[in-house]
C-alpha cells in the first residue's frame, strides 16, 4: 500500500550536535523520514537516542551548546489553489530568531511537553498564555481571542471553561493541564502537532484520557501528529507509523501492523520483547521480562560500524563492526538500516535471516 | 488576599511587642537611673533643679514604681501622646529630634533600592542570558569587587577624591552656607546636588548582590519548561525572557525588600558617619556612645518598626505578584 498523500515534513540527513568541553554529542546523527499531511507517526527508542532533539531540530528550538549541523526540514505549506502546488519552506536555512521562523512556531508546527507541571509559567494564568499564542498569530483581538481559548478549552474537554481559563496552572490537576496545553498547541491550527510523551507524567487513567482526546482532536482537525514515546502500547493506539531511533539514527521504518507482527531490525525486535505480554502475569507464566542487553554506548564513543553491534546477537563479525550499514527497502514501506538485509549477506532475497534467540 | 494581609498583621503584633520590649531594656541597662545622671549633670553645668521638679519627672516616668509600669508608662506615652522622652545630651524632646533623620535614612535607603535595581536587574538579565559571554566574566568580577569592598571605604576614597582632584568638599549633606538655615527650595535643591553621592556609595554593595542573586535565579529559570513551552508558541526570544523567566526570578527580590532595607539602614550609618551627614545612623551611634538612653531606646523602636512594616510590605507585594502564594493563602 502507498501512501498517496502529499507531504507535510521532509527531513533528510539531519545533524544536530552539542559542542561540550568534554567533546562533541551527536544527539541527532544523520536522521530522515518523511511525514505526510494528517499522518500519525511514532517516533520510539530508548532514552537518549534524540527523539526529542530531532523534535527540537524541526522547530529550531535547540539550545546552545546544540546547533542543526546539516542536514535539511522541508515543510510543504498547503497548496492555495487545486492546480498550484504549495510552497516548500527550508527550515534549516532560517534564523531560529527571525520573523518567519517564529511565525511557523505555533502556527504552523506547535508542540506538547512531557511534563505538564512545569510547561506552563505558574505566574500567568493558563487563559492568558493560550490568548498570546492566539494573538501571535492571528488578526484577532483580546477578547476574540479570549473567545477562542474558551472555545478551544471545550473542545478539549476542559472542565468549566469560562472558569478555568483565569485559573493559574497550580490551581488544576496534571490532566487539566496537559489538556491546556494540547488547547495552545491546537489553538493556531497547526499542520502538525509534535507531542513528546505527552502521556509519560500522568497516571494511567489520565493517560488514556488523552490519548482519547488526541486521537478525537486528530480526526476532527485533520493535524499530522509526530507522536515520541517509550511507550509501545501507545505507539500501537496512536500512529500508522513508526521510526524506531538509535543512537542519533532511524533505524527502522515500519507501519504499525509491520513494527509489531514483522520487525526487521534486531534492535527493533529487542525492544519489542522488552514489553510484558498482557494477562502473562496473571496466568503465572511470565518470562522474564526481556531487557535489552547492555547499556546504549557512551555518547562520546560512538562504535565503529554500526553503532548497535556491541548490543546485537546478530553481530556478523568483520561487517558489522567495520561498515556503517546502509538503508535497506523492504517492500513498500518498511526500511531497515542493516547488514542482515543487504543484499550482501542476504542473497537472492529480502528474506528474513532466521536470528538467534540470546 | 485581604485575609492574608490580615493575618500578616496579627502576626505582626507580637513582633513588635518584643521589639518595644527590647528598646525598653536598653533605656534601662545604665546602671542608676537616668534621672540621677540628668541631675548630676545639670548640677556640673551649675543649674540647680528643685525637688518639686525631681518629683514631677519621677511621677511622670514611674521611676519608684515597678519595671512593668514604667515600661507601660513609656509605651503608652508613645503611642497615646507621641512623647519619647527626652534626650539629656541634647535637652530636648526625643521626638522633636528623630523625625527628620528617619525620613532621610528612608528616603536615602529607598532611593539606593531603586538605583541599584535600576542597574542590577537590566546587568543579571543580561548576564544569564549570555553566560561565559565577556560581559559576563565582567559583570562577575565587578560584582566580586563590590561585595568585597566596605561602603565606608567607598566613601572615603569619594571624600577624597573629591578633596585632591576636584578641589570640593562634598561631606555633609548640605553646602556650608545652608547648615543653620530654614528649608527653602534651594536649599533642597543643594541636598539633592549632594545626596547623590552617599546613594551611589550605598547602591554599589546592593547592585553587586542584586546581580549575583539575579543571575543565579534567572539560569535556573532559563532552564525551566514554560520557557521552551513560551519559545515553541513563537514568542520573540526578548520580550519571552522579560515576560517569563525574569518574572519568576525577580519574585525573592520583592519578599526581602524588608530585609535590605534593613541592611541598608545600618550601612548607611557608616556612610553618614564617614560624610558627615545628618541622618538617624550617626546620631544613634552618638546617642549609644554617650548613654542618652531615650534617644537611644527609641531609635531602635523606631527602626525596627520600620524593618518589621517594610517586610509585611514585601511580603504583600511577594503576594500579590506570586500567585502561587496568593492563593493558598
Ligand atoms: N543540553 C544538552 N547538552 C548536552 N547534551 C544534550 C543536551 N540535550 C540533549 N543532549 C544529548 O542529546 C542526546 C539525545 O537527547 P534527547 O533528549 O533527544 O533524547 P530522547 O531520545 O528524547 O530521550 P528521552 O526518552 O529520555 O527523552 C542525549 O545523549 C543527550 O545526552
Ligand atoms: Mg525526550
Amino acid at each position: 500500500m502507498i501512501d498517496t498523500r502529499p507531504p507535510l515534513i521532509e527531513v533528510e540527513d539531519l545533524k544536530t550536535y552539542f559542542y561540550l568541553d568534554e567533546g562533541v554529542v551527536r544527539a541527532v546523527d544523520g536522521v530522515s523520514f518523511t511525514i505526510r499531511r494528517g499522518q500519525t507517526v511514532g517516533v520510539v527508542g530508548e532514552s537518549g537516542c534524540g527523539k526529542s532533539i530531532t523534535a527540537r531540530s524541526i522547530m529550531q528550538i535547540v539550545r546552545p551548546p546544540g546547533r542543526i549541523v546539516s542536514g535539511s526540514i522541508r515543510l510543504h505549506r498547503e497548496p492555495t489553489a487545486a492546480d498550484r502546488p504549495g510552497d516548500v519552506v527550508e527550515i534549516t536555512r532560517m534564523d531560529p530568531m527571525s520573523k518567519e521562523m517564529r511565525l511557523i512556531r505555533g502556527g504552523e508546527i506547535s508542540m506538547v511537553f512531557q511534563e505538564p507541571m512545569t510547561s506552563l509559567s505558574p505566574v500567568h494564568t493558563v487563559g492568558s498564555q493560550i490568548i498570546e499564542a492566539i494573538t501571535l498569530h492571528q488578526p484577532v483581538s483580546r477578547e476574540d481571542a479570549r473567545r477562542l481559548t474558551i472555545e478551544i478549552f471545550s473542545k478539549v474537554g476542559m472542565q468549566q471553561p469560562a472558569r478555568t481559563i483565569d485559573r493559574y496552572p497550580h490551581q488544576l490537576s496534571g490532566g487539566m493541564r496537559q489538556r491546556a496545553m494540547i488547547a495552545m498547541a491546537l489553538s493556531c491550527n497547526p499542520s502538525l502537532l509534535i507531542a513528546d510523551e505527552p502521556t509519560t507524567a500522568l497516571d494511567v487513567t489520565t493517560e488514556a484520557q488523552i490519548l482519547q482526546l488526541m486521537r478525537n482532536l486528530q480526526k476532527e482537525l485533520g493535524m499530522a501528529i509526530m507522536f515520541i514515546t517509550h511507550n509501545l502500547g501507545v505507539v500501537a493506539q496512536m500512529t500508522e507509523i513508526v521510526f524506531v531511533m538509535y543512537m542519533g539514527r532511524v533505524v527502522e521504518t515500519a507501519t504499525v501492523d509491520d513494527l509489531f507482527y514483522d520487525p526487521k531490525h534486531p534492535y527493533t525486535r529487542l525492544l519489542l520483547r522488552s514489553i510484558p505480554k498482557l494477562g502473562s502475569k496473571a496466568a503465572g507464566t511470565a518470562p522474564r521480562l526481556e531487557s535489552i542487553r547492555g547499556t546504549v554506548p557512551h555518547p562520546y564513543a560512538i562504535p565503529k560500524g554500526c553503532p548497535f553491534h556491541p548490543r546485537c546477537g546478530d553481530m556478523i563479525p568483520g561487517v558489522c563492526d567495520v561498515v556503517d550499514p546502509p538503508l535497506v527497502k523492504i517492500g513498500d514501506s518498511q526500511e531497515v538500516r542493516c547488514h542482515l538485509y543487504t543484499p550482501a549477506n542476504a542473497p537472492g532475497s529480502g528474506e528474513v535471516i532466521p536470528l538467534t534467540t540470546t | 488576599m485581604i485575609q492574608y494581609i490580615a493575618r500578616r498583621i496579627l502576626l505582626m503584633i507580637p513582633t513588635l511587642f518584643v521589639i518595644s520590649l527590647i528598646s525598653f531594656a536598653i533605656i534601662q541597662l545604665p546602671p542608676g537611673d537616668f534621672l540621677t545622671s540628668y541631675v548630676a549633670q545639670l548640677r556640673t553645668q551649675g543649674e540647680s533643679i528643685d525637688a518639686a521638679q525631681i518629683e514631677a519627672l519621677e511621677e511622670q516616668y514611674g521611676l519608684n514604681q515597678p519595671i512593668y509600669v514604667q515600661y507601660w508608662k513609656w509605651i503608652s506615652g508613645i503611642l497615646l501622646r507621641g512623647d519619647w522622652g527626652r534626650s539629656f545630651e541634647w535637652g530636648r524632646p526625643v521626638g522633636e529630634l528623630i523625625w527628620d533623620r528617619i525620613g532621610l535614612t528612608m528616603m536615602i535607603s529607598l532611593l539606593t533600592i531603586l538605583l541599584s535595581w535600576a542597574i542590577a536587574i537590566p546587568a543579571g538579565v543580561y548576564a544569564a542570558t549570555h553566560q561565559y559571554s565577556f560581559a559576563d566574566y565582567l559583570m562577575s568580577f565587578i560584582s566580586f569587587f563590590g561585595l568585597g569592598t566596605p561602603s565606608f571605604l567607598v566613601a572615603l576614597i569619594a571624600l577624597w577624591v573629591g578633596l585632591a582632584v576636584f578641589g570640593v568638599n562634598i561631606s555633609g549633606l548640605y553646602s556650608e552656607r545652608f547648615i543653620n538655615e530654614p528649608w527653602s527650595t534651594a536649599k533642597v535643591l543643594d541636598m539633592l546636588s549632594r545626596i547623590w553621592l552617599p546613594i551611589v556609595v550605598l547602591a554599589i554593595d546592593n547592585t553587586a548582590s542584586v546581580i549575583r542573586t539575579l543571575r543565579a535565579n534567572l539560569l535556573d529559570e532559563l532552564s525551566k519548561p514554560y520557557v521552551e513551552t513560551a519559545r515553541a508558541k513563537g514568542v520573540r526570544e526578548t520580550a519571552l525572557i522579560w515576560k517569563y523567566p525574569v518574572r519568576v526570578a525577580l519574585n525573592p527580590f520583592f519578599s526581602t525588600v524588608g530585609w535590605t532595607l534593613a541592611a541598608l539602614v545600618s550601612g548607611e550609618t557608616l556612610v553618614s558617619v564617614v560624610l558627615s551627614y545628618q541622618t538617624s545612623g550617626p546620631l544613634l551611634l552618638r546617642a549609644l556612645t554617650s548613654q542618652d538612653m531615650y534617644l537611644a531606646g527609641s531609635f531602635i523602636l523606631l527602626l525596627s518598626t520600620l524593618t518589621v512594616i517594610g517586610t509585611l510590605l514585601s511580603d504583600i507585594l511577594l503576594a500579590w505578584v506570586d500567585p502561587r502564594i496568593r492563593l493558598e493563602g
